[in-house]
């Protein structure tokens, strides 16, 4: 038992001394062979990365509680363009038109929300109605909903910059801006929504045990849908963060998306086949990547060998994850 | 016996896993040509043990022989080189696959440049399947044969290789009785072909039809061997648990209430038809009858996850609809499941949110869940049940077969039903634990619940139930009372054979 535990142990704090790792290694290797003069574990570095993170970070949040669910969502990457999409656009729609810079700013945010909300409701109202796995119904929706951006302005980018928007975007509170903000609560939000709500208990037992949540009277499908609308939320509001200030959308815009968000997650130690899972340590994947990125960069790796690294780093962890598992089982079995 | 070394013999054989002496010092040998049958509890070192025969696990301690000969086995692979072929319980079988590649899976015959060879590969597996009177030929899917059928292609698997030895692990778990004489006929034509047999079962009648000798292991540690010529079932029973299991009938005078639950004319499709019965608060009433004859379909109806072709249900008098197993809750209708596992329980979930699941949406100050109200609804099950566990916090995968049936149980009573279902109640759960578990079932009865108990084994059917509901393909053949219940009569009118032909309703 203890030695289970123990095991348990390891594998919650595992992202964490990972990250940890990593500081120790960019800052001792910055020494020797950055390009630049900075310190890697600078506090605006440091400001600048959490900020960096948020776009991807705030959709594997979503995925976590999908993922936890037993489920996942490769439409997310798509959404997220639409979302922006809508968002950039409607400020020019004449129905919001004299309401102003500032003014349209809410009406615009809350047509991308909607959409996001709608789209991930449609991924949750086929998975619930049909029963078809939630892979195959969000493969699907990935391509169609990449179809509608691409239908909305065909090749080119949607453009508009709104600078009240802008300002409000980049200003900083702590010297945190508003995307790094909005990563942070979230983070937290959703943490509570799962650990300490009803709609997270069951999430987790619809994800362990989908027959013996049925028996035990959740009504698993409506449960579901809220979590794709959920995720559908998330997005939009990634893509709220990321474009608010940027003010241009290019249709391929958030393509693998819903991969680097699943990167992060598996990470985290979310299980793939649902019910286990944290969202704090989702939170330590998404800053883990990026961590590996910028830690790179910074001692001059290019964009290749970081996504290589990236790579057999997340295959290192699932063999570390797996051994640790085979070894807690072999314990039990008498 | 005979004098000739055997087919195959243990000596010694130890296994520890982290905390668990699982095999300790375990002693066992197979005659060429011999039955051998391999007794004991979920949990006694079967399966640890058919694992080392097997080569899946390494002994720490102790030796094998085979024919004589001391070996080695560290793969199954090197297992069955020696001759040891295992029959596993679990089909291991590619549905998609043809019988004969099956058959020859892992060694299929090769022409050149790698490609199979069809005809040899037919023609092969061809007449093992003739050798084992198998009324199927070499190329039909394997996905589209009866359980008894592929237990048959793994039969041939085992014959491609010149098996000494072969294990059987349980191979009767799920064939109608038709395919058990089949496969008993195998099983003593192998015998007659010299082959050793260890025949790993929990049904004792089997055992006596099937065996030569039957060897008893408790705890992981071998008990003794009995002639089977010789032995009777108490004797085997005593060996097994170390004393005799109280299961004798209920005598206990039904405390009727008022009917909790009328069934009035209920069907379902093919499933089961006109269904009639009644259940007073106060009382147990036992479901018995073949595999497939209904029973659970009709806990699965009155839950709300089947739906009812015609019929009526009344609770307390009044009609109701239970369409999800939501409205079944709602009505007071709790099923405790028959696979605990799958469909009870949440094993990654601890004890406390296992037992509260289905309420939890009732347990809430504001929008969070009230760690207070929770623990509180866990302790007083927790006492009432007696399950031992160290804390709520606890996992549910990791504690026994008998305190996760418990947990289950108390799940549904914390939610005060009017009629508790209970499916299989002591399926898989060891022998101490049971007698427990059938001592909860009549004291919820003395406490007023109407309990159904859904059950396959007769001893426990007749211990626990006031009334007992025999069925056979989908109808209620014959309702009995305590007093009139006889093995004889019961077994008689789940086989279809209607004792002075009073059907009663």
């Amino acid at each position: 038992m203890t030695t289970s535990n123990r095991t348990k142990t390891i594998k919650r704090g595992a992202i964490w001394g990972f990250i940890v790792l990593e500081l120790i290694f960019f800052s001792v290797a910055g020494r020797f062979l950055s390009v630049s003069q900075t310190q890697f574990m600078d506090l605006d570095n440091m400001l600048l990365l959490l900020k960096q993170s948020a776009p991807i970070g705030i959709i594997a949040l979503g995925m976590t509680v999908i993922m936890i669910n037993g489920n996942i969502d490769l439409s997310v990457g798509a959404i997220f363009a639409l979302c922006a999409i809508v968002m950039l656009d409607s400020q020019t729609w004449p129905i919001f038109a004299g309401l102003g810079e500032l003014g349209v700013i809410p009406f615009a945010w809350g047509m991308a929300l909607l959409t996001g909300m709608v789209l991930g409701a449609i991924n949750g109202l086929i998975v619930w109605k049909t029963g078809v796995d939630a892979f195959i119904v969000t493969l699907g929706a990935m391509l169609g909903y990449r179809g509608l951006v691409f239908m909305y302005n065909g090749e080119q980018p949607t453009f508009l910059l709104n600078w009240t928007l802008v300002d409000m975007i980049e200003s900083s509170l702590l010297g945190l801006e508003f995307p790094a903000i909005a990563f942070i609560v979230l983070t937290f939000l959703i943490w509570f929504l799962m650990t300490k709500t009803v709609h997270g208990r069951n999430a987790y037992a619809v994800g362990d045990n989908r027959e013996a949540a049925v028996n035990a009277g959740i009504r698993v499908g409506p449960h579901m849908l809220w979590n794709f609308v959920l995720i559908g939320f998330l997005t939009a509001l990634s893509s709220i963060v990321f474009y608010s200030a940027s003010g241009s959308v290019n249709p391929n815009d958030g393509e693998l998306y819903e991969l680097w968000a699943i990167t992060a997650v598996v990470l985290g130690g979310t299980k793939l086949t649902g019910g286990s899972g944290s969202v704090i340590n989702t939170f330590g994947g998404v800053i883990a990547i990026q961590l590996l990125r910028k830690g790179l960069g910074h001692i001059g790796a290019d964009t290749e060998t970081v996504n290589l690294v990236i790579g057999l780093i997340l295959i290192a962890v699932l063999f570390l994850d797996r051994q640790l598992n085979v070894k807690g089982k072999g314990e039990l079995r008498t | 016996m005979r004098t000739q070394s055997p087919a195959l013999r243990l000596e010694d054989i130890v296994k520890t896993f982290p905390g668990v002496r699982a095999l300790d010092g375990v002693s066992f040998e197979v005659q060429p040509g011999e039955v051998h049958a391999l007794l004991g509890e979920n949990g006694a070192g079967k399966s640890t043990l058919m694992k080392v025969l097997a080569g899946m696990h390494q002994p720490d301690e102790g030796r094998i022989y085979i024919g004589g000969r001391q070996v080695t086995m560290k793969t199954p692979l090197e297992a069955k080189a020696e001759g040891v072929v295992l029959i596993h319980q679990e089909l291991s079988l590619a549905e998609e696959l043809s019988a004969a590649e099956n058959i020859y899976l892992g060694e299929l015959p090769r022409k050149r440049f790698g490609l199979v060879d069809r005809q040899t590969l037919l023609a092969k597996a061809g007449a093992i399947l003739e050798r084992l009177k198998c009324g199927f030929g070499p190329e039909v899917t394997v996905g589209d044969l009866s359980i008894a059928n592929k237990q048959m292609v793994e039969i041939a698997r085992a014959l491609t290789v010149d098996a000494k030895t072969v294990v059987f692990d349980e191979p009767t778990a799920s064939l109608t009785d038709a395919e058990k004489v089949v496969l008993f006929d195998i099983i003593r034509d192998l015998k007659d072909r010299g082959v050793g047999i260890v025949y790993i079962s929990h049904r004792m009648e089997e055992i006596f039809t099937i065996s030569d000798r039957i060897s008893v292991l408790r705890d992981g540690s071998y008990r003794g061997t009995l002639i089977t010529a010789d032995t009777n079932e108490d004797e085997v029973t005593q060996l097994m648990i170390g004393r005799s299991l109280d299961l004798t009938r209920n005598h206990e005078p039904a405390n009727l209430g008022a009917i909790a639950l009328e069934v009035k004319a209920l069907c379902c499709g093919s499933l089961f038809h006109d269904v009639s019965f009644k259940v007073h608060s106060g009382e147990v009433v036992g479901f018995y009858g073949l595999v497939g004859a209904g029973r659970t379909e009709i806990a699965e109806t009155l839950f709300g996850l089947r739906t009812p072709s015609s019929g009526a249900i009344c609770l307390e008098g009044k009609e109701v609809t239970i369409s999800s197993p939501v409205s079944a809750i709602e009505n007071g209708i709790s099923l405790v499941p028959e696979n605990r596992k799958e469909q009870g329980l949440v094993l990654g979930m601890n004890c406390r949110d296992n037992i509260t699941l289905p309420q939890v949406s009732d347990l809430t100050a504001g929008p969070f869940v009230s760690d207070g109200a929770e623990i509180a609804i866990f302790d007083h099950y927790r006492d009432k049940l007696e399950i031992k566990t160290p804390n709520w916090r606890q996992l549910v995968g990791n504690l026994s077969g008998g305190n996760q049936q418990k947990i289950v149980i108390g799940k549904w009573l914390s939610m005060h039903p009017k009629v508790l279902i209970v499916d299989e109640p002591t399926r898989g759960i060891d022998v101490g634990s049971k007698s427990e578990i059938h001592k909860l079932i009549r004291d919820l009865a003395r406490q007023g619940y109407a309990v159904i108990v859904i059950s396959s084994e007769m001893p426990e059917v007749m211990h626990v139930s006031d009334r007992i509901i025999a069925m056979y393909q989908g109808r209620i053949m014959r309702e009995f009372t305590s007093e009139e219940v006889t093995e004889d009569n019961l077994v008689q009118a789940i086989s279809g054979i209607v004792a002075n032909g009073d059907r009663a309703a």
